[in-house]
């Protein structure tokens, strides 16, 4: 007798595998909790309370979920054309130096209409360039994208940290940044603007940025799903070779998105350096550019599930700052530990939990589930 | 600059090459068999905390060493779990690696040790101290040969001539065993290893934890040998220097092995000329220096000198069904 097979289901494969693996993640996190001698469940509590729990507590984690939607959709736009930036911790660097630069030179002459727009188009180009030059590497010389954009990871950093310690500092000051800018050159703040309505909000440093990032969520969705450049960016990550076919030119998707890919990654200047610090300075891109791969894997490349993963590690951030306060032996270095547990669930063995997934669901409806392979 | 000078960088270059020496070696294993290993920085940050603790806990810089490299093994089966038989994304799941330790070294180190991530001071006792060459004090006074001798080569501790002996040990592993022209085949081309009746995923398992052990003496090296505990943090980069390196020497021992000592030299350039004002140059940045490995190495990438050729089925997940 022959056994009833069926496929896997689509909202199975996308919606609760992804739940799955973050499950593994966060019980293994529990377990690290466990071992060090707090109580994992306490933690929890405590963390979604540090998130959540009050406005000032939201609006941080607002804050840090900007920061992730930006290199987060970078990643994302990337991978659809097969490939792999791991350099937006650098892009992000070089981008905030290109928004630094505008800001610098214009913050007394320009107003805020203009200035703006400016620095935004300038960190685009500066973030550009830096992912650019791997782009072309891989496209025209045949290097491994992967490993560029690591070396262009610390040949920024040396970069930054040089201009940063000789060149822009601030005259007199003893830490490594540049003067503060004036007003011309910040994006207001969300409470300020929920101010102009006449509404109070707890101030927190979430600022306008996030609507920019989530401006970028929706142009990246259109521009790879509902635009031509889109299909053929799609059609190089399928298949390099299908696409030449097909007279799509392949090097130069890759340039290309690699261009978009660093200028989105760029973005997280706006929320850092134009949004709250208003200077900029050393390091001030603080492995976020590294989460964003950790985001555009839980979100499964998309931008809908990149906002959603976003606000997820945002949670995760302040949460995990707060429960440092309350909990002696946790550090902020605990987030970072579940953020490597969640690349390495979500990302490395997501296909480690699907035929489980299958296996159950088979169970239950009473016939075995076929689970296409990783492609 | 005096030749005791020189003499003096090439001491510390040769200090500081060693940790290098040993990641590049474990790379070459991993890759040559079809698997990027980019959480050589992982096992070495890992390898390191995990030495030190031991050292600390029992003061047998042996057993230390012992537990480092079974830490950092362990994380290599990881790593093989989710490339060999998980099919993953290899760079994913070495990037996984990589953010997991630098998180929990400090959060277990803090929680072991309250001190802020460090692990306590060790004394000599429990670390592997420098040793005197035979005659290295008599052959001093002969010019020239004699400081080079006493003072570059002599008065290293143990593990940095075990680094020599690793890049001997990988280079007849590779070129002169059977074990390791089947390592090279099934890097190039899996299905004709696989058509012989040799398990793919098998070759692979045991050239990552070879990859796995080479880098937890690199760890130890780092933790209770050239510094007196964990820091954190303490890998700082040389692990991706390591993987440089090994690009750089086209992912072969000999070349990965001088690689590394210029990236050495160089980093003992880079503090040398620390403030110091150069004829007709003047001040050299350090960050400049320190940024040369890379730079070099995306120009060696980039095929405008030499050429740099990765094992052919690096990165793809081997499966028979195709």
């Amino acid at each position: 007798m022959a056994e009833q097979t069926t496929h896997m289901p689509t909202w199975l494969r996308v919606g609760v595998v992804p739940l799955v693996n973050l499950s593994m993640a966060l019980l293994v996190s529990g377990l690290i909790f466990w071992i060090i001698g707090e109580n994992p469940i306490e933690a929890v509590k405590l963390m979604v309370y540090g998130a959540f729990g009050y406005q000032e507590a939201i609006g941080y984690t607002l804050f840090y979920a900007t920061n992730f939607i930006f290199t987060g959709l970078a990643v994302a736009v990337a991978f659809h054309a097969g490939l792999f930036n791991i350099g937006g911790e650098g892009q992000a660097y070089v981008g905030g130096l290109g928004m630094a630069l505008m800001a610098l030179a214009f913050d007394d002459v320009l107003p805020v209409v203009l200035l703006v727009p400016l620095c935004i188009v300038s960190g685009a180009v500066f973030g550009a360039a830096w992912a650019a030059v791997p782009g072309w590497l891989q496209a025209y010389r045949g290097s491994h994208i992967v490993i560029t954009t690591i070396m262009f990871n610390f040949i920024a950093s040396a970069l930054m940290g040089y201009l940063l310690v000789s060149v822009l500092i601030a005259p007199g000051s003893m830490a490594p940044e540049t003067r503060k800018f004036t007003d011309a050159a910040s994006i207001p703040y969300l409470y300020e603007m929920a101010a102009w309505f006449g509404i109070e909000v707890s101030r927190s440093p979430a600022n306008g940025s996030l609507i920019i990032a989530l401006l970028c969520a929706v142009a990246v969705w259109l521009y790879i799903w509902r635009s031509p450049s889109g299909y053929a960016l799609r059609t190089v990550g399928f298949s390099e070779r299908a696409a030449s076919y097909a007279g799509i030119d392949a090097r130069k998707v890759t340039v290309i998105t690699m261009c978009i890919s660093g200028a989105l990654a760029a973005m997280m200047g706006l929320n850092e350096i134009l949004g709250t610090q208003h200077s900029l300075l050393l390091n001030f891109t603080a492995g976020y550019g590294f989460t964003g791969i950790a985001v555009s894997l839980m979100g499964r490349n998309h931008p809908v599930g990149i906002v959603l993963a976003s606000l997820l590690f945002g949670a995760l951030y302040q949460g995990g700052a707060e429960l440092a306060f309350d909990m002696p032996r946790v550090t902020r270095e605990m987030v970072v530990a579940i953020q490597g547990l969640v690349i390495l669930f979500s990302g490395a063995l997501a296909y480690m939990s699907e035929p489980w997934v299958a296996w159950v669901y088979g169970k239950l409806i009473g016939k075995r589930v076929i689970v296409e392979g990783a492609v | 600059m005096t030749l005791a000078d020189i003499f003096n960088v090439m001491d510390a270059a040769l200090r500081v090459s060693t940790p290098l020496i040993f990641c590049a070696m474990a790379g070459i294993f991993s890759e040559r068999s079809g698997i990027i290993d980019i959480s050589l920085e992982g096992k070495l940050l890992a390898s390191a905390f995990a030495a030190a603790c031991v050292a600390t806990v029992t003061g047998s810089p042996v057993l230390a060493m012992l537990v480092a490299m079974l830490v950092s093994m362990c994380l290599s089966v990881l790593h093989g779990v989710a490339c060999i038989n998980y099919r993953g994304n290899q760079v994913v799941s070495g990037l996984a690696i990589n953010i997991l330790m630098s998180g929990l070294t400090v959060v277990l180190g803090i929680a072991w040790f309250s001190q802020g991530g460090q692990t306590p001071s060790l004394p000599q006792s429990s670390r592997f101290m420098p040793i005197e060459l035979p005659g290295a004090a008599a052959l001093a006074d002969i010019p020239v040969l004699g400081p080079l001798y006493s003072g570059v080569i002599s008065g290293h501790n143990i593990l940095v001539y075990v680094a020599f002996l690793a890049v001997l040990f990988t280079s007849w592993v590779i070129y002169r065993t059977r074990f390791g022209l089947r390592l090279r085949a099934v890097g190039e081309n899996p299905q004709a290893v696989d058509t012989a009746g040799i398990s793919v995923a098998w070759m692979r398992y045991r050239a990552v934890i070879i990859c796995g052990a080479l880098c937890g003496i690199g760890g130890t090296y780092l933790a209770i040998a050239q510094n007196a505990g964990f820091s954190r943090e303490m890998s700082a980069g040389q692990g991706y220097i390591a993987l440089a390196a090994m690009v750089f020497g086209n992912w072969r021992p000999g070349k990965a092995l001088m690689a590394c000592l210029l990236f050495g030299l160089l980093d003992a350039v880079a503090i040398r000329l620390q403030g110091v004002s150069l004829p007709m140059v003047g001040e050299v940045p350090v960050q400049l220096i320190q940024s040369l490995p890379f730079v070099l190495t995306v120009v060696l990438l980039a095929g405008f000198f030499g050429r740099s050729i990765a094992p052919k089925a690096i990165g793809q997940p081997y499966s028979k069904d195709r």
